[in-house]
């Protein structure tokens, strides 16, 4: 025998299920007057720093429908790439905010703050990126991936340059419709399949 | 701001991502591997909420859809623990919120159109924030199973959703808290995309008569603990060594 260590075991994942939107999102499942308003309504206050980017996308199973059931969460930095609650970083960001796809159409808009680019302990620079997490009926463990920007310069982001097919970097990009406006869709099988991260 | 770089996480205790018994998972499973690398600051930090976040009833979903007008029917519980990452420290001031079935198994939700009639005082849902211990608490009412279309008669056992954030948005996490004694947990696909057994004891809920109160409610005790932090010690390595 050997010592025994004391790490616990992170408690397991179970699937959010189909009614989700009643616990994290509840006015948006119609059950209005319980809180005041959603949880994570906007990432930002008006009169952050920055220019504001709306991207809007679907998350597709792997039959190519557009999910009616998936809720989304996100995390970003303020446009001078500091994180909520780090020194210095914009009051008007709170950089959290929580979204779902559309019941009738599978559709969801973020409307935020484009964020700057992020420096790393080490000292490399991530390209501006918003971190998503997803979850869903049938996803059993929240599935993490990140936006980044196809106007920005993505060449020497660490995260992206670990992708061996490069040809599946684009899955991580969204795609610029008109100005501040961009498309990201989420696919969780496929050839398209989105990168999904063990961060 | 978390307090040291997240220790990656071990998979091997989660419910793995494609299992055929719940076949909505076989369509929304990623079939590629994840691309793994250390956290970053964005998983690192994450969002918090003040005090001012939460109302007097939110953690009491047996007045809150009433604002304390009438009850909601069904069996009083409190459902109580604490929220530690994985050395066993308390999670202290993190968001903690929780959904569920009104007691005939039934939510308010327009998707679910099963026979058990809603309660008209009871919504579901509720939060709060752990205090200084990482320690939270809920009044509710036992959830009732309820069947779902997934094999031939597929029943859910009594279970509670939560959502808990913690101090970095890598350690966000969703699960389910069961109820000790229930013979539907070991039936439930759901339950079952966990492989190893001991992994889905620890979201079964014991009963806590320490914590009961005579003539009011049971109580149940579920602890949860979040991915751990590792000490600072040799970090700001140069790349590659
Ligand atoms: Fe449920």
């Amino acid at each position: 025998m050997v010592q025994k260590l004391d790490w616990l075991d992170e408690t397991p994942s179970q699937t959010a299920g189909p009614y989700v939107h009643i616990g994290c999102i509840p006015s948006f499942a119609g059950l209005t007057g319980i809180y005041p308003e959603d949880l994570g309504r906007s990432p930002f206050a008006e009169g952050a720093e920055g220019e504001v980017a709306t991207v809007t996308g679907s998350v597709f199973d792997g039959t190519g429908w557009a999910m009616r059931d998936a809720m989304l969460e996100s995390w970003q930095a303020d446009a001078a790439g500091r994180f909520p609650g780090q020194a210095g970083a914009d009051p008007k960001v709170t950089g959290f905010a929580r979204f779902a796809a559309d019941a009738d159409t599978g559709e969801f808009t973020l409307r935020t703050i484009r964020p700057g680019s992020v420096l790393l302990p080490d000292g490399r620079w991530q390209a501006p990126h918003i971190s998503l997490w997803i979850v869903a009926r049938g996803i059993n463990i929240g599935l993490q991936t990140r936006i980044y920007f196809e106007d920005a310069d993505n060449s020497a982001d660490p995260l992206l340059n670990r992708i061996e097919q490069r040809q599946r970097v684009q899955t991580l990009v969204a795609k610029k419709t008109a100005p501040g406006q961009y498309r990201f869709d989420i696919r969780l099988q496929g050839e398209t399949e989105t990168v999904f991260l063990d961060l | 701001m978390a307090d040291g770089p997240l220790i990656p996480r071990d998979r091997s205790v989660h419910p793995v991502p494609l299992d055929p018994d719940y076949k909505t998972s076989v369509v929304r499973a990623p079939r590629l591997p994840l691309l793994s690398m250390d956290a970053t600051p964005a998983e690192e930090t994450g969002p918090r909420f003040g005090a001012s976040l939460i109302g007097p009833l939110d953690n009491n979903l047996i007045l809150n859809w009433t604002k304390g007008a009438a009850p909601a029917i069904g069996e009083r519980i409190l459902v109580h623990g604490r929220i530690m990452d994985q050395t066993g420290r308390g999670v202290p001031e993190t968001l903690v919120e929780i959904w569920q079935a009104n007691a005939g198994g039934r939510y308010r939700h327009v998707k679910d159109s099963y026979m058990a009639p809603l309660d008209p005082n009871f919504g579901g849902c509720g939060r709060t924030l752990t205090d200084e211990a990482g320690r939270y608490q809920f009044l509710t009412i036992r959830p009732g199973a309820y069947p779902w279309p997934n094999r031939g008669n597929d029943w859910r056992p009594m279970h509670i959703h939560f959502s808990v954030f913690g101090h970095g948005f890598g350690q966000r996490l969703i699960t389910q808290m069961y109820f000790e004694g229930d013979p539907l947990i070991d039936r439930c696909p759901i339950v079952h995309t966990i492989k190893s057994r001991a992994q889905i004891d620890r979201l079964v809920a014991p009963l806590d008569m320490g914590q009961a109160r005579p003539l009011d409610f049971l109580a149940y005790k579920f602890d949860i603990v979040l991915r751990g932090l590792r000490q600072t010690m040799f970090e700001n390595r140069p790349e590659g060594m």
